[in-house]
């Protein structure tokens, strides 16, 4: 194996998993303890799981180089049955549709149905676009949720936070979380043990990747700071269709590939619009996620696989 | 209040029918009279009962102000400001393979989402500085400066 792990070298070493070391990946970083160190952690109330990311699914969205998004994201949904083990529950960090209307959000939750898994939503700024201004969202996947659609749950002693940030954008801006959201994450927070892993999924990045596209949250480091005090925060988001990671500290932030078309990489090229690459090379740049929550190793197992492989 | 969408239709701004947005003293034209901003929405291909007795005086103030235009194209609006007279009809023509809209930053205005090749026009009666953005990608701004000649 290569002193820089390949893709396909790592999960070479995740398929070792059995053998007796675990391998974990946080931002790009490897990192491997025996497993008896990792059963022997305390972390007693955190059962193994794993889950799944899907994103950016926009449906409806039909030009180069994708002419039928509804079909790669079957295709996602076939992946993700053929997995071996079977994740726990999907998360689907927004953009759902492309334009916000009834048939692209049925069409999405009829293929997403194909699993047979609950899927947990974020909106994307493309599922804001009805009349109402993202009411037809909250109307259909806002059950439960508070404000414009924020919500946590647990999960075998994961705590999963859902944070809107594409609400009431403000020219000039990039995303936004507001006051309201805020409040209610620092009281959703509140009480929680600090050992507590966490996972953020929301839809456009909560560090800024490339102001100029509003790549980034206006408001994030004020989230971010409520969060430092947790060993491990996991911050997963789509939007900019490409998988990019960073760790600061605790945090661990992805952003996941999209199921209809790639981006451009931050700045290169004039505009942030669909990346036209031939009709071959599609599928290598259209992705799912799977998040391994392992008992005991601190950052959570994250591996992105293509369409392609 | 009343939006008018204009989809893969050239905006009747563009043409004669702008005499029923302009047609102001008209009392039975179509058009949209926002308050407290002064700013009227260009009617859609239907024109109102009345257009065809709009004054003759109207009609030719329509020719004295030329119809304007903002292409969407790479995440930016062209020109990012642009400088009309009062009574010009303003149209905004998305050219990008991705949605965009038009929203006013004081909330006084707001197009509907506009995929491509899809248009958005409105009148702008009144001098003063009508400061824009896309509600889905924030970063976009632009300006209207409406002053007379």
């Amino acid at each position: 194996m290569n002193k820089q792990p390949s893709r396909r070298g790592f999960l070479e070493c995740m398929g070792w998993a059995g053998t007796g070391l675990v391998w974990s990946v946080g931002g790009g970083v490897l990192s491997s303890v025996s497993l008896d160190q990792a059963l022997a952690a305390p972390k007693a109330s955190v059962k193994p799981f794993s889950f799944l990311q899907v994103s950016d699914s926009h449906i409806g969205f039909n030009k180069p180089p994708n002419p039928d998004a509804r079909a790669t994201f079957r295709e996602a949904m076939a992946k993700i049955k053929a997995l071996p083990e079977q994740p726990a529950f999907i998360l689907h960090t927004g953009d759902i549709s492309q334009l916000s209307r009834d048939q692209e959000f049925d069409d999405a939750d009829q293929i997403l149905k194909e699993t047979g898994l609950t899927v947990f939503h974020v909106p994307g700024e493309h599922d804001m676009l009805d009349e109402g201004n993202g009411a037809a969202y909250l109307a259909r996947y806002g059950k439960g949720s508070l404000g414009d659609g924020w919500y946590s749950f647990d999960h075998n002693g994961v705590h999963f936070v859902a944070l809107i940030n594409v609400k009431e954008l403000k020219a000039g801006g990039m995303g936004h979380l507001g006051e309201a959201q805020l409040a209610w994450l620092k009281q959703d927070l509140t009480g929680r043990s600090s050992s507590t892993p966490v996972v953020v999924f929301t839809h456009v990045p909560m560090w800024t990747v490339y102001a100029d596209w509003g790549w980034g949250t206006d408001d994030s480091t004020q989230a971010m700071a409520l969060l430092g005090r947790f060993g491990s925060v996991t911050v997963l988001n789509g939007h900019i269709h490409q998988v990019i990671q960073k760790v600061e500290g605790n945090v661990a932030f992805h952003t996941a590939r999209s199921t209809a078309f790639p981006q451009p990489a931050p700045g290169q090229g004039p505009s942030p619009g669909p990346l036209k690459i031939p009709a071959g090379e599609l599928r290598a740049a259209l992705g799912v996620r799977t998040v391994t929550v392992t008992r005991g190793s601190h950052p959570l197992a994250v591996v992105d696989a293509s369409l392609a492989t | 209040m009343h939006q008018i969408f204009l989809r893969r239709t050239l905006a009747c701004g563009l043409a004669g029918c702008a005499a029923v947005t302009l047609g102001a003293a008209a009392p039975a034209s179509s058009m949209h009279v926002m308050h407290p901003h002064p700013l009227v929405k260009t009617a859609a291909s239907a024109p109102a009962p009345g257009h065809a007795a709009a004054p003759e005086a109207t009609l030719m103030k329509v020719a004295a102000t030329a119809p304007a235009v903002v292409k969407i194209g790479n995440f930016t609006f062209g020109p990012e400001v642009l400088t009309v007279a009062p009574g010009t009809t303003v149209t905004w023509v998305n050219e990008d393979d991705i949605p965009h809209t038009v929203a006013a930053s004081d909330k006084s205005f707001r197009s509907k989402v506009m995929d491509t090749d899809d248009r958005f026009s409105m009148t702008f009666a009144k001098p003063g500085t009508y400061e824009y953005f896309c509600s889905i990608h924030p970063h976009m701004t632009g300006k209207v400066v409406v002053k007379a000649p």
